[in-house]
């Protein structure tokens, strides 16, 4: 499956790049300005990346997430109840939710801020999809 | 160390292998067929509409006698006062009836509704409706709280609650589409009655295109609430993954037996597409904050406390074992050295993991686990396979342990025939408890049950039983009678002593016990038969607190307890909510807060929801005092239909203690321990029959003091008649109500 990684070596985490890669997601992804409402969050105390791991798809009560033929988890947004089970059983913090939309969203590795990285921190690699886990 | 789980090796094996959670026998039924006998006798159109801060500020009635289909409305006093749920329905139902009506009379009425927090999405265990009507077992109401989708579906719809009254000369179908705007009521003279087919085919016939099916939720009876008196309601959803309906059970009281005696085969209701903001709460992020906390919560806490999402309630069973409190051979005795071969690691095998079980969106606590690939042995769909709920806690210690039953595979099949038949798990697993006792004791034997040998064990026996009451046949429609009637018919016979019946048939106003073996918690004692409807443990489940985790030490303890918490969980029942959420999982500084048996982490959630949907904010006081309007307007209630005294809180000596030889030498040492410290005598120098005298003297004392400190604390005088003084204080001082009152007062 593809999914997003992150170069700890390389990453300067917005010392000079001033968070190119949030910034870019949240205007070109979800066309707004504020880089809290992007799908990654680097920091140099904490880095919030999706890695695909499958565990909201499990728990997800409407059945709203699944895989595509590329391994990446998406949410279907007409079939969302917008009950965050997904956000609050992230044990990475990658789900998220926007105040001012009824359903969450999250990272779909389409490789926008892998382009915006002047650093080239980013990259969209090829990994096994793991099981689906009991949780 | 000997190996506990010796035996079960081939049982494990077979289900490590991951059973295929959509592999089921495949409904045969003809659903055009079915659906080409229909004659519509009723249609009328109404204006969908979703709710705003909680309510819809209308009810639906029907008259499946007249036809008459009609908005009710919700006013600010109803808001006020009754706050929805529970409070909605005995209000409704309060106005239907008369003191002389019946369970069987056509102004009965059932009423659901779900309350105005029901049907979020974000906070687990939020789409509770209840239902309530005049009890066939106990003749005063009866309030059942339920998961499933219905609730929510109708409050999405446009309704607050539906009243039906009226008895039907016809088999009918009430069919509410939400979102077309349409009521159908049909004749059906073709459909079986048997839940897990009548959903299913019903689920497929109202959905237009597989999509639609989440939308659909059915409320069905069985075959056997055709044929006794402790029918339930299933309340269904459209489980996407399993591909498949799921049943979730309005149990207790027989409101299966009123259903059917109107000759309701369902009620379907059609919602629209579910979303997150449906209830239109004045602070969605408030709602949105509190229900992610307790995602998290459960996600970082689940594995290592309660273990709810893998196991379901029934993750207790070897707690209650382990501490003296799991029925065993109808309450004689709480462990066996069997126990392990129904405790939760077996249910954690049983039990289909990695999906998601809430019986509504959001509940990520998701207890309503589903056990797949089950092979029924007996009965009309034996060879079939089926997916059953469970079983939940209830189930294994009823349908289990207190029958002496300690096979899984036969606990799963009984709690699936009881889902199917219609029948509530709770009252069936205490009435085959008591007729295997008096089968033990020779009040029974195989001629008295026509062949039938109802020996401790004989799960084949006790689906047979079922099976002859679903067909009302037999031994078979005495049982499904309950054991208060049972208890007279069995001394009217002559077959045993009414005394020895009164105190080993677990039954109090008609309703029998729940599974929890209360003689050494008198909270519990308490918490069971100073209930409104009966004995159950949804309006004070305090053994928990009491016996294991020592909360509950003094007298007044015990006192204050059964003022708050039947009044907290009576909140839960107003607002649509399920309680376990609430305590079956706690924050990890939950011992260092103040009062911590009442998880005040999550009171405040509850408070903090309340305020953001219907944006007026209330205390902890406040919230006791909207329960205790309901509450004591009940408890008048069941004085105006002839129960509600003192001597109806009353309670079978064998929920207080040990009744016989046996029971006592089997603790011996623990009941001499207390006639020394407890009572300050000697055991050694009395005979067996000496001890077991003294401890009744002393328990039922205590129990009457208990009763008078509890009805003292309610404000109820000590008949147990709430006084003028409450009444008013509480604002319920409707006329109708202090005329139920005052002749007792005087």
């Amino acid at each position: 499956m593809k999914s997003l990684k992150i170069d700890n070596n390389k990453c300067d985490y917005g010392r000079k790049c001033n968070h190119e890669c949030e910034l870019t997601c949240a205007s070109k992804v979800f066309k707004c300005d504020d880089p809290a409402r992007a799908a990654l969050h680097i920091n140099s105390d904490q880095t919030i990346i999706c890695d695909q791991c499958g565990d909201c798809v499990v728990v997800c009560p409407a059945d709203a997430l699944s895989r595509n033929k590329q391994g990446i988890v998406l949410l279907d947004k007409k079939i969302c109840v917008g009950c965050y089970t997904c956000v609050g059983f992230c044990e990475k913090n990658a789900f998220e939710r926007n105040p001012e939309w009824v359903v969450p969203y999250k990272c779909i590795a389409c490789g926008i801020c892998v382009k915006a990285c002047p650093n080239s921190a980013l990259e969209i690699v090829e990994v096994p999809t793991p099981s689906p886990r009991i949780i | 160390m000997s190996n506990p789980y010796a035996g079960l090796t081939d049982y494990l094996a077979f289900h490590r292998v991951e059973t295929n959670y959509q592999q089921r026998t495949e409904n045969r039924l003809d659903i055009s067929k079915l659906r080409s006998a229909h004659n519509l006798l009723k249609e009328s159109t109404f204006t969908p509409k979703l709710p705003e801060k909680g309510y819809c500020h209308r009810g639906l009635y029907i008259n499946i006698n007249t036809l008459e289909v009609k908005e009710q409305p919700v006013t600010q006093e109803m808001k006020d006062i009754f706050i929805g749920g529970r409070g909605f329905g005995l209000w409704q139902l309060w106005h239907a009836v008369t003191p002389s009506t019946k369970w069987n009379d056509p102004e009965n009425e059932i009423v659901i509704s779900p309350g105005p927090l029901s049907g979020i999405t974000q906070y687990p265990g939020s789409g509770k409706s209840i239902v309530v009507s005049i009890s066939p077992q106990t003749d005063i109401p009866i309030d059942s709280n339920v998961g499933g989708y219905f609730g929510p579906l109708l409050k999405f719809s446009g309704y607050d609650f539906l009243e039906i009254q009226g008895k039907s000369e016809k088999e009918i179908i009430i069919f509410i589409d939400g979102q077309k705007g349409i009521i159908k009521i049909e004749e059906c003279p073709l459909e079986p009655l048997d839940s897990h087919i009548l959903a299913e085919v019903l689920t497929e016939m109202y959905a237009e295109g597989e999509g639609d099916r989440t939308n659909i939720s059915v409320v069905s009876a069985g075959s056997a609430a055709d044929n006794s008196l402790i029918g339930m309601l299933n309340f269904s959803w459209f489980d996407k993954r399993r591909g498949c309906i799921r049943l979730k059970q309005a149990g207790r009281g027989g409101i299966g037996t009123v259903f059917r005696d109107k000759r309701i085969k369902a009620i379907v209701i059609r919602g629209p597409e579910v979303k997150g903001d449906h209830n239109h709460p004045v602070d969605f992020e408030t709602i949105a904050k509190t229900g992610i906390k307790l995602h998290k919560e459960l996600r970082a806490l689940d594995p290592s406390q309660c273990v709810m999402r893998r196991n379901g309630t029934a993750h207790i069973v070897e707690i209650m074992d382990a501490y003296d409190l799991l029925p065993v051979h109808n309450f004689q005795y709480g462990s066996h050295p069997e126990t392990h071969k129904i405790a939760s690691y077996i249910w954690d095998l049983r039990c289909t993991q990695r999906t998601s079980d809430g019986c509504w969106y959001g509940c990520s606590m998701s207890c309503a686990k589903g056990a797949d690939g089950l092979t029924l042995r007996t009965g009309p769909y034996k060879g079939d396979v089926v997916t059953v709920d469970g079983p939940e806690y209830e189930n294994a210690a009823g349908l289990g342990s207190n029958a002496g039953i300690f096979d899984a595979e036969a606990v799963l099949e009984l709690n699936f025939y009881c889902d199917t038949y219609g029948i509530c798990t709770i009252t069936w697993g205490t009435i085959c408890a008591f007729v295997m006792e008096c089968y033990q004791r020779g009040i029974l034997n195989k001629e008295r049950t026509g062949g039938l040998e109802l020996t401790w064990g004989n799960w084949t026996a006790d689906l047979e039983l079922m099976h002859q009451m679903a067909r009302g046949e037999g031994f078979g429609k005495i049982v499904g009678l309950g054991v208060h009637k049972m208890k007279h018919i069995f001394a009217e016979r002559g077959w045993g002593d009414p005394k020895l019946l009164d105190d080993i048939g677990m039954e109090n106003k008609g309703l029998e016990y729940s599974q929890y073996l209360s003689k050494e918690s008198l909270a519990q004692q308490g918490g069971y038969a100073m209930t409104n409807k009966g004995p159950q443990h949804d309006e004070a489940w305090l053994i928990f607190m009491d016996m294991v985790n020592k909360q509950l030490p003094t007298f007044e303890d015990k006192a204050e307890a059964l003022y708050y918490f039947p009044l907290w969980r009576t909140w839960f029942g107003l607002n649509g909510w399920c309680k376990l959420p609430w305590n079956d999982v706690s924050p990890k500084d939950n011992h260092l807060r103040h009062e911590p048996h009442k998880i005040p982490e999550h009171v405040e959630n509850y408070l903090a929801m309340h305020g953001a949907m219907l944006g007026t904010h209330i205390t902890v006081e406040d919230m006791l005092n909207q329960s205790a309007r309901v509450y004591n307007f009940q408890r008048i209630f069941n004085i105006r239909m002839g129960k509600g005294l003192r001597i109806h809180d009353r309670a079978p000596y064998r929920s207080m203690g040990p009744v016989s030889k046996e029971e006592y030498t089997s603790r011996e040492d623990r009941y001499d321990q207390q006639i020394r410290d407890e009572m300050g005598q000697d055991p050694a120098k009395m005979s067996l029959e000496e001890r077991m005298a003294l401890h009744r003297t002393w328990r039922t004392d205590r129990y009457e003091k208990l009763t008078d400190a509890v009805y003292k604390r309610r404000g109820w005088t000590s008949n147990g008649v709430p006084t003028i003084d409450r009444i008013k204080e509480l604002g319920i001082d409707f006329p109708e109500v202090l005329d139920v009152v005052k002749p007792l007062l005087s």
